[in-house]
């Protein structure tokens, strides 16, 4: 991606900031600027979430492309926070360790590094709560 | 709305095609639908084209036009259309020709798909094909393609109790179909031990739990039902061409395990052509892992959720079962050339049932496909019959 | 009086042996473990940096006492592993913790004393009444070339310190500096790993500037080591911090609190900061804390500190983040191959 790219959401990244349906009360992470259910009749805000949250189901990745390689093998969960929506991140715990259930709480981490010169991206990742 | 039907079809052998390039291989898929169809380029109206990522795999863009100009096609000038859709691409492009030939707007019409994705290295092809899943929200946190079916295969075996070798019975079961299949990248039969021997991709999915990474392409000539004599003795008619949506990410689907999409499709070409899943004689599912091709059945009625794996442990998907699944060898072993998977399913259901799937033959008068892109985000359905 | 309103510190979870360290090289790794009094050191994960940390830091210190962001106005991190050359980090951490954009910021380096100059930035802004809060922070992924004797200390850590004069939980009484051109240690632009005088880092670099500080510090305010319950010394071994302790006139008892190094290594910029925090951590009011830093090049700045009731009342909740003592508990033990890629001593292509 480019940087344009990451920096347009970084702040949604590094503290899972996303949105919420007045309306019907749903939230949305990653944010939506339209509700689903209620549609031009939903009111859109912002909503930063609490960052904890429960894994619902998981992987251990072990094949990746490069900028991810160095980390593999990594645990990538969907993970439902407590707001009730879910997404997808990587654990940092040991691959035997993740299961689902497991509570989680959100950490700030890189995500990548594109090369040796290119930009550093952050963002949430989770670990053991 | 006028009847269709298939009278021509078209693949290249699929595999690793190092001498072949992105163009030729179109070409000669089409070049042989049309031979099969034993009719003249200057009778095709018009060009449907699935491709899921010339420009990641090849750099190439504008497909339409390219393919047109060396199918030989530019001298009639007619229009020439790439569509895409992810892995379900081909689906797209037929459903695409169905619906332009249905509607009376043109008569004869190819649909094709091909991708070439051998030109770039294993890492690339990773991220390119990362791009059928939400890149911003899935991609960059580090999901891969094979990671977030394996999230699918997690959540199912947590919640139905599917056992990792039931799982491996997918793969087992697909590879001696395609080592019946001239046309299949894999003609070779595995074990349930091969594919649990084999290298973890993404826990619980293993190398031979995945499809492969393969160039190729195929074709197909639709025209109305009622000109299809003109070409073939053995029309096989388009009972329905269905399309579903639904959330680009997984983590915002309701049911990891179950794709809607698959549902809502299935659904629609069930009741565009009155029948039931009973009336389904065989069906080409996108197994582009294990796990898809166990959600697909249950997803499309052929047994209740949960069952797959008892289903195909009985070996009732495998040729001569009460419902054979892929027996063109599947994703797994014939290959998925993502934007030819598509219309390749609908060629292997064309071959069956003129009855000319030697070594592979069912006995079926219906068959259906079922193709989807990216994680479940889209899925066309296509019910054929003699 | 300007104090610190809240404090976090941070340490990754990994830990590799002086001895497994020693072992790769073929050396005596218990006589060097004894030697520098330290045991094993802290590195970082794969995907953790000055940045990563320097958040996590500030993100406890904020858990600790929810002040509000946008009184946030400076934002301070002092590291010599920076993950960019240019581009600052201050701006990551502001944004992270959502103190961005009314705000000023800047990265600092001087060796291992950049978390404390940040400190003392801070207090003149507060002081001055330009920012009603400042962000200060120490943190280092430190960097040693494989083989040399700085490779058995140099460690992962920080710590995050807001300073302001609403109720702090510490005030600093007073704060002085001793700084002069010292080339003991240094890294050139570009260069991966740094150089250092060996010895010559001792006598004439360290031990002057501790003192120099320290000496000037008792001078000043009129106090003597025995005015202080708890010392905190710059620690890039545990040798040092208690030879110049006791060239001081401190006793061991007054520095224990806040010598993380033995089981933690040199942070660097991040030694003194995770030393204060570690013993605000078990600070009572009206503790009285003495700090001295040392960044080679080279220079020291000393703080006098007392605890306030306010560490103890609603205001701040203590236990909201970890102690420098859990932080420190239940560490992952690596091989040195896994710490080499830990810490990307591999060249990739």
């Amino acid at each position: 991606m480019s940087v344009p790219r990451y920096w347009r959401k970084q702040l949604n990244r590094y503290n899972l900031k996303g949105s919420k349906c007045e309306t019907c009360g749903r939230h949305f992470f990653p944010p939506r600027g339209l509700c689903p259910e209620c549609r031009r009749d939903g009111k859109i805000v912002d909503c930063e979430f609490s960052g904890n949250g429960t894994v619902r189901t998981f992987s251990i990745i072990r094949t990746a492309s490069s900028d991810y390689d160095i980390q593999t093998p990594y645990p990538l969960a969907i993970i439902e926070l407590d707001e009730g929506t879910c997404m997808t991140a990587q654990v940092i715990c040991e691959p035997e360790e993740i299961h689902i259930g497991m509570k989680v709480k959100r950490v700030f981490r890189r995500i990548i590094a594109e090369g040796n010169g290119g930009v550093i991206v952050y963002g949430t990742k989770f670990v053991p709560a | 709305m006028r009847e269709v039907a298939v009278v021509g079809i078209g693949l290249t052998e699929f595999g690793e095609k190092w001498d072949t390039s992105f163009r030729n291989l179109f070409v000669e898929a089409g070049a042989n639908a049309l031979e099969d169809a034993g009719m003249s380029g200057d009778q095709i109206d018009e060009i449907f084209v699935g491709n899921m990522s010339g420009g990641r795999f090849v750099l190439q863009e504008h497909i339409g036009a390219l393919i047109a100009d060396f199918a030989g096609l530019t001298k009639n000038h007619i229009p020439s259309t790439r569509v895409e859709a992810a892995c379900a691409s081909g689906g797209l492009a037929f459903r695409q020709a169905y619906t332009t030939v249905a509607s009376g707007i043109q008569d004869i019409v190819i649909a094709g798909g091909v991708e070439k994705m051998t030109d770039v290295g294993g890492s690339e092809t990773t991220d390119a094909l990362a791009g059928a899943a939400d890149r911003e929200w899935e991609g960059l946190v580090g999901a891969t393609f094979p990671g977030l079916y394996a999230m699918i295969a997690t959540d199912y075996m947590n919640r139905y109790g599917l056992t990792r070798e039931q799982l491996a019975m997918v793969a087992v079961k697909n590879h001696y179909n395609g080592a019946r299949n001239p046309m299949a990248q894999y003609r070779k039969e595995i074990t349930v031990e091969d594919v649990l021997r084999s290298t973890l991709v993404a826990d619980p999915l293993r190398l031979l739990d995945c499809s492969p990474v393969t160039d190729g392409a195929a074709a197909v000539i639709l025209c109305p039902l009622e000109m299809a004599r003109e070409f073939t003795d053995t029309p096989i008619k388009v009972l329905a061409s269905s399309q579903a949506s639904d959330t680009i990410a997984l983590h915002d689907r309701r049911d990891f395990s179950t794709l809607d999409a698959t549902v809502a499709a299935g659904r629609r070409a069930f009741k565009q052509a009155s029948l039931t899943p009973k009336d389904i004689g065989m069906v080409e599912v996108h197994d582009c892992f294990t796990i898809v091709e166990l959600c697909a059945i249950e997803d499309l009625g052929f047994c209740a959720k949960g069952q797959a794996g008892k289903l195909t442990e009985d070996g009732q998907t495998a040729l001569g079962g009460s419902i054979p699944v892929n027996t063109s060898g599947g994703l797994k072993s014939c290959g998925h050339p993502v934007g030819a998977t598509g219309i390749k399913q609908v060629c292997e259901i064309v071959e069956q049932l003129r009855g000319e799937a030697v070594g592979r033959q069912v006995d079926a008068e219906i068959g259906m496909t079922h193709n989807v892109g990216g994680t479940g985000a889209t899925v066309v359905c296509n019910i054929l019959g003699v | 009086m300007v104090g610190i309103i809240t404090y976090g510190a941070y340490i990754p979870r990994y830990r590799i042996k002086t001895e497994e360290i020693a072992r790769v090289w073929g050396a005596n790794g218990a006589e060097i473990a004894a030697g520098l009094g330290v045991k094993e050191k802290s590195v970082p994960d794969l995907d953790e940096d000055t940045i990563t940390m320097s958040v996590e830091a500030a993100r406890s210190a904020l858990a600790r006492r929810d002040i509000p962001r946008d009184a946030i106005g400076a934002i301070y991190v002092g590291s010599e592993s920076h993950p960019y050359a240019v581009k600052p980090s201050s701006a990551t951490v502001g944004e992270a913790i959502c103190a961005t954009p009314v705000m000023t910021a800047a990265d600092y380096e001087f060796a291992c004393k950049a978390g404390t100059a940040a400190i003392q930035t801070c207090m003149g802004l507060v002081k001055s009444g330009m920012v009603k809060y400042g962000c200060a922070i120490g943190a280092d992924t430190a960097q040693g070339a494989p083989g040399d004797a700085l490779e058995y200390t140099a460690s992962a850590g920080g710590a995050a310190f807001f300073i302001g004069n609403d109720n702090p939980i510490a005030e600093i009484n007073h704060t002085c500096s001793y700084t002069s051109d010292t080339p003991d240690f240094w890294r050139r632009e570009g260069q991966t790993y740094p150089s250092h005088g060996g010895r010559f880092s001792g006598d004439p670099a360290y031990f002057k500037h501790v003192q120099g500080a320290a000496h000037l510090m008792m001078e000043q305010m009129g106090t003597t080591p025995s005015d202080y319950d708890y010392a905190i010394f710059h620690q890039p071994n545990a040798k040092f911090p208690r030879k110049v302790a006791a060239m001081l006139g401190f006793t061991s008892t007054q520095i224990k609190p806040g010598l993380a190094v033995p089981r933690l290594g040199n942070t660097y910029s991040g030694a003194v900061p995770i030393g204060i925090s570690a013993t605000l951590d078990i600070a009572k009011p009206g503790d009285h804390i003495f700090v001295t830093s040392y960044g080679s090049g080279a220079g020291s700045d000393a703080f006098d500190i007392t605890v306030t009731d306010a560490i103890e009342s609603d205001v701040f909740n203590r236990s909201a983040a970890p102690t420098v003592e859990e932080l420190l508990a239940n560490g992952k033990y690596l091989d040195y191959a896994l710490y080499a890629k830990h810490k990307g001593k591999i060249v990739m292509q």
